[in-house]
């Protein structure tokens, strides 16, 4: 019993900076500035400036997110082989490694790259063809987001990968499968708790991104995010604000639950 | 040829990653301005660099806020995983269930309930704001280090040193701590590294006037962009590399390194 005080603090903390901030989002949320119970600032999404902003979101974020997949699934069963030889350690290292640079740092780097007078333009230039628009379109944001999100969707494959026992895939093999049959009914089903964790690993930031669109996107490109960061940041609505933010709980409440229901030994929330 | 088409999936990858670091990593030496010319070596943005006062406060900033965020986090999520793993199935599930919910909660819907909890009861955003927040979103890093070292831990051992006379204190500090260590140890880098990486919760929770790197970079980045960041950034890409380096390095004899990855 005494052992238990120990998570005590622990528990106070999480209540106090986890717990009530969340329900002051949802109290605010769904009261007016005068605190009466109000849907309005829930159903200010539907002004079209928003719903623009929530669909371009969506959009966008379902094909980084895809993206994100059809990289890394190969990546992962590369480093699952590699894994024989003792070598993916320092490999993992190696794709994980700019993940730990600073999320701005890195995302400066594609404006750098992608800009009017980049590093992409000045190539395009010296070889004597026409600049192309690269950087505040919708393309260079999906850019980004991959690059931020793609070790967000290899980690979880890897690991569900090298779970993945060898003599499996060879009693397939040994049993007549080929190659695509292995694949289709050994590898991908084994490894669906790893897509799953993957799928909300990255879809949940990229949806709510600001930063990326408001860093490659010029601030003309408006996503969800920046529609509510404006909310809080400049116009200092917090009712509003929280009402449009519960709209995006429910896309994460979405992703928790099917994170608990097929990641049940927490390969994709576990770094 | 499979072997080789492997390989070179990995290179394209592997440029992918790398050469927005590469790039600003050549252009923080480039004397000129401009990124299409190459004016030769230089070492004047990093000079810049380190004779700015706002950068320079910046990153002190940064590095407290980094340092005490990650000790208190280490305190009470070491604390709690002793607490945690003695509970009950249900009360335990409840809580790693709380404890998940920073970790898979998008960290713009964090910033706002953080922010929006600290002017509600009148707290005036500054610093200490930004490390409450950070202590917060810390605290399940430290869990998830910490929790897979006690569970391995024997029982016994413990037990066989208060037989022989040690006091429970004695017991833990002697038997107890110098299991659990390289857990902790690693969930404090975790954490420093977390706190040293955010932006959008610091840029919520943060009051006027205080920057943190992340948040200066954001504001620059609206002006446009100078050399002296890509300076910055050569240097933050060499700080990490380091400390993964060394929260990498293989942890005790014989035990298969478990790296945190």
């Amino acid at each position: 019993m005494r052992k238990q005080l120990a998570a005590g603090p622990y528990l106070i903390w999480m209540i106090g900076f986890t717990v009530i901030p969340l329900i002051l989002i949802v109290y605010y949320g769904l009261t007016d500035a005068s605190g009466a119970f109000t849907l309005n600032n829930v159903l200010a999404i539907m002004q079209p400036t928003r719903m623009n902003a929530l669909f371009r979101s969506l959009k966008l974020s379902l094909i980084c997110t895809a993206i994100c997949l059809l990289l890394a699934y190969p990546l992962a069963m590369i480093l699952k082989k590699m894994s024989h030889g003792g070598r993916s350690g320092l490999l993992i290292f190696i794709f994980i490694l700019p993940m730990w640079m600073n999320f701005l740092l890195r995302t400066m780097a594609w404006q750098v790259i992608l800009s009017r007078t980049g590093l992409i333009n000045t190539l395009l230039s010296v070889l004597g063809l026409p600049p192309a628009k690269l950087i505040n379109t919708n393309g260079a944001i999906v850019f980004g987001m991959v690059y931020n999100y793609l070790p967000f969707m290899v980690l979880p494959l890897y690991n569900v990968m090298v779970k993945i026992s060898d003599d499996v895939i060879e009693a397939a093999h040994d049993l007549g499968a080929g190659w695509l049959q292995t694949f289709v009914h050994i590898i991908l089903p084994l490894s669906v708790p790893g897509i799953i964790s993957g799928i909300t690993m990255v879809f949940v930031p990229a949806l709510t991104t600001f930063v990326i669109s408001d860093v490659l996107g010029g601030g003309m490109i408006l996503l969800i995010g920046n529609v509510i960061e404006q909310e809080f940041t400049f116009t200092a609505n917090w009712n509003l604000g929280s009402g449009l933010s519960l709209i995006l709980m429910i896309f994460i409440l979405i992703s928790m639950f099917l994170i608990a229901k097929y990641d049940k030994e927490g390969n994709g929330t576990a770094f | 040829m499979k072997n080789f088409l492997e390989k070179a999936y990995l290179a394209v990858i592997f440029i992918f990653l790398y050469l927005p670091i590469a790039a600003l990593i050549v252009l923080s030496f480039n004397e000129s301005k401009y990124m299409s010319t190459w004016g030769g070596f230089s070492l004047k943005w990093y000079e810049d660099l380190f004779s700015s006062q706002i950068i320079m406060s910046a990153l002190q900033n940064t590095l407290i806020i980094a340092l005490v965020s990650a000790s208190i986090a280490t305190l009470i999520g070491t604390a709690a995983c002793l607490g945690i793993s003695s509970m009950k199935k249900l009360p335990r599930t409840i809580v790693m269930g709380i404890t998940n919910i920073p970790m898979l909660n998008a960290d713009i819907v964090t910033g706002i309930s953080l922010m929006l909890c600290f002017l509600a009861f009148g707290v005036t955003l500054s610093m200490k704001t930004v490390i409450l927040a950070h202590i917060t979103f810390n605290i399940p890093y430290v869990i998830l280090s910490v929790m897979p070292r006690i569970k391995q831990l024997e029982p016994s051992t413990y037990e066989a040193a208060l037989d022989l006379g040690a006091s429970p204190a004695y017991a833990f500090v002697k038997v107890v701590l110098p299991d659990i260590m390289p857990g902790i140890l690693s969930g404090f880098l975790l954490a420093f590294t977390m706190s040293l990486d955010d932006f959008i919760i610091t840029h919520f929770t943060k009051g006027a006037g205080i920057n943190t790197i992340s948040t200066l970079v954001y504001s620059e980045l609206r002006k446009g962009i100078k050399p002296t960041l890509y300076a910055l950034s050569a240097l933050v890409f060499t700080a990490v590399l380091i400390l993964l380096v060394i929260m990498n390095l293989p942890k005790g004899k014989g035990k298969k390194q478990e790296s945190l990855l």
